[in-house]
């Protein structure tokens, strides 16, 4: 307990302070302000495009396939905050071999890497992606169960959404350490940054084969399609059963890998 | 010209080697660049391709001609010259009887150069997972659509020299290239061909450089009727504009340039 209580305190601690680093640079908040509105009115001008064949995309609705979209900008917007910031900067570390001062503090270093600093800009992001999904959910169009969804598939859906967060960090952390092997990767982050887009769509919008790779080799599926289906309804135990131990497999596999890929670790000009 | 040559040789030289020991690195961008392969996921599950006239196969070539040339327009100047010109690398450079912009131009085509195999085995790849995907261009669209795909660099470059510019005023300007990426996203005909657009915001994203660098040249290696000459064309008119505007803005920004730290 005590130690929880430590790793709180120095979470407020980091936090706070790289929020007012953060807020000296006030013109951000426009541009990532701007980029998320954009980002999204391209993204449902691409929806509608593909709507253009018919009323439904993998036997997903249009107000179904929104929530997608709302899923993933708002996990795109929790990337910004706290993935991106904390974790494009192992390489640098590694790089210049100030991993050798993360090592040597009285705590845990992948906590540290991990929850160092935060970013604010990442919060339009969220909320854009909250707002539609609630406006997909207001609008389902006729023929389909109108309003909020009951307390019972939100809570689901809110497990399944902290699920899917705690993949998302763990594919992230895996990539950037594995910096200690390949030191010039940089910002080999940015890789999953450009293939987790596939999360726009629901996962049986795409051929068999990328299916299957979506599921079990990347799991996009987990991060977006999942919840969104138990938001809607259509939740199922075996997806929410597997989106969990998908979760907790990606979590011991992060903290694994980091404690084996320290062994490689020789500093930098050694 | 022969100093020009000499030089040439030289910075494309040390710059290839210099890519060639980055290999794990260009590697991994190669396969960020997938982006045009999913889409082609997307779409050929979706019956919109077909009501927009477009056949399977039409489809399936333009999304793979639209990602080899993703993969050779790809243009990361500014997150470099950001980080250089953070660090005070800049300075060393700007001593040097050449504009720093040569360096990068050179080392843009050098990591081109070392991308190749890589998109290679990402296309044999594909060939192998879905036989039929792949086709050869005829000799003459091959031509013209490598050639289609360096002027696509270039102006793509050349818009990005314009924002990089903005580094001399700012410390982040590399946030404001994440905004130059939206239209481009959208409106090049990376995860959308062109002919599916309404009429309307067809016309629009016409008169923006954007289509000129993918759908153009991914267009001409389908083997899509296009105009080569207004293609053409219009890169070069883009070049010719955004270049004064670049020139000017480099020259202002140098004499505000106070190396940081200083």
């Amino acid at each position: 307990m005590r130690e929880f209580a430590r790793y709180w305190r120095s979470l407020r601690c980091f936090w706070g302070t790289s929020l007012a680093a953060e807020l000296e640079y006030p013109l951000n908040a426009w541009i990532e302000l701007l980029s998320v509105l954009g980002n999204l009115a391209g993204s449902v001008f691409v929806l509608q495009l593909l709507f253009g064949g018919g009323p439904q995309l993998g036997g997903w609705s249009w107000s179904g396939a929104l929530v997608v979209l709302g899923l993933y900008t708002l996990l795109d917007g929790f990337t910004t905050c706290v993935l991106q910031p904390n974790l494009s900067r192992i390489v640098n570390h590694v790089q210049t071999g100030t991993l050798d001062y993360v090592l040597l503090k009285p705590i845990d270093s992948q906590f540290w890497l991990s929850a160092r600093t935060v970013s604010p800009w990442g919060l339009p992001g969220i909320l854009a992606g909250f707002g539609l999904i609630v406006w997909a959910l207001l609008n389902r169009g006729p023929g389909a169960p109108s309003g909020l969804p009951a307390a019972g598939p939100v809570l689901l859906s809110l497990a399944l959404l902290f699920a899917a967060l705690v993949i998302l960090y763990s594919l992230w952390f895996v990539l950037a350490a594995l910096s200690i092997w390949f030191v010039k990767v940089w910002n080999a982050t940015e890789v999953l940054r450009y293939t987790l887009v596939a999360g726009r769509y629901p996962v049986s919008a795409y051929p068999p084969a990328l299916r299957l790779l979506f599921t079990f080799v990347l799991p996009v599926a987990f991060l977006t399609t999942v919840p969104a289906e138990a938001l809607l309804g259509r939740g199922s135990a075996i997806w929410a059963f597997g989106s969990l131990l998908a979760a907790g497999l990606c979590l011991v596999a992060s903290r694994l890998l980091w404690r084996y890929a320290q062994r490689f670790y020789t500093s930098a000009s050694s | 010209m022969s100093w020009a040559w000499r030089v040439a040789r030289a910075l494309l030289g040390s710059q290839y080697a210099l890519m060639l020991e980055y290999r794990a690195e260009i590697a991994l961008w190669a396969l960020s660049g997938v982006l045009p392969l999913i889409m082609l996921g997307v779409w050929s599950g979706s019956g919109a391709a077909a009501a927009a006239g477009l056949s399977a196969q039409q489809l399936s070539h333009y999304f793979l001609a639209a990602f080899v040339v993703r993969q050779f327009t790809v243009v990361w100047l500014i997150q470099v010259f950001e980080d250089d010109a953070l660090q005070g690398r800049l300075s060393p450079f700007l001593l040097q009887p050449l504009s720093p912009l040569w360096r990068y131009l050179a080392a843009h085509f050098s990591e081109q150069a070392s991308r190749i195999p890589f998109v290679a085995v990402m296309l044999l790849v594909v060939g192998l997972a879905a036989p039929g995907l792949l086709w050869l261009p005829s000799a003459g669209n091959l031509l013209l659509g490598i050639l289609a795909i360096v002027a696509a660099f270039l102006l793509r470059f050349l818009l990005q020299v314009l924002v990089t510019t903005l580094c001399f005023w700012s410390e982040r300007a590399a946030a404001l290239d994440r905004l130059l990426m939206i239209p481009y996203l959208f409106l090049s005909g990376i995860v959308a061909p062109l002919n599916t657009f309404p009429p309307a915001v067809r016309r629009l994203a016409l008169a923006t450089p954007f289509p000129w660098m993918v759908d153009f040249p991914a267009r001409l290696l389908a083997g899509e009727p296009v105009n080569v000459a207004l293609g053409f064309g219009a890169i070069a008119a883009w070049c010719l504009l955004l270049l004064p505007i670049g020139h000017w803005l480099w020259r202002a920004g140098l004499r505000r340039y106070s190396a940081m730290g200083a």
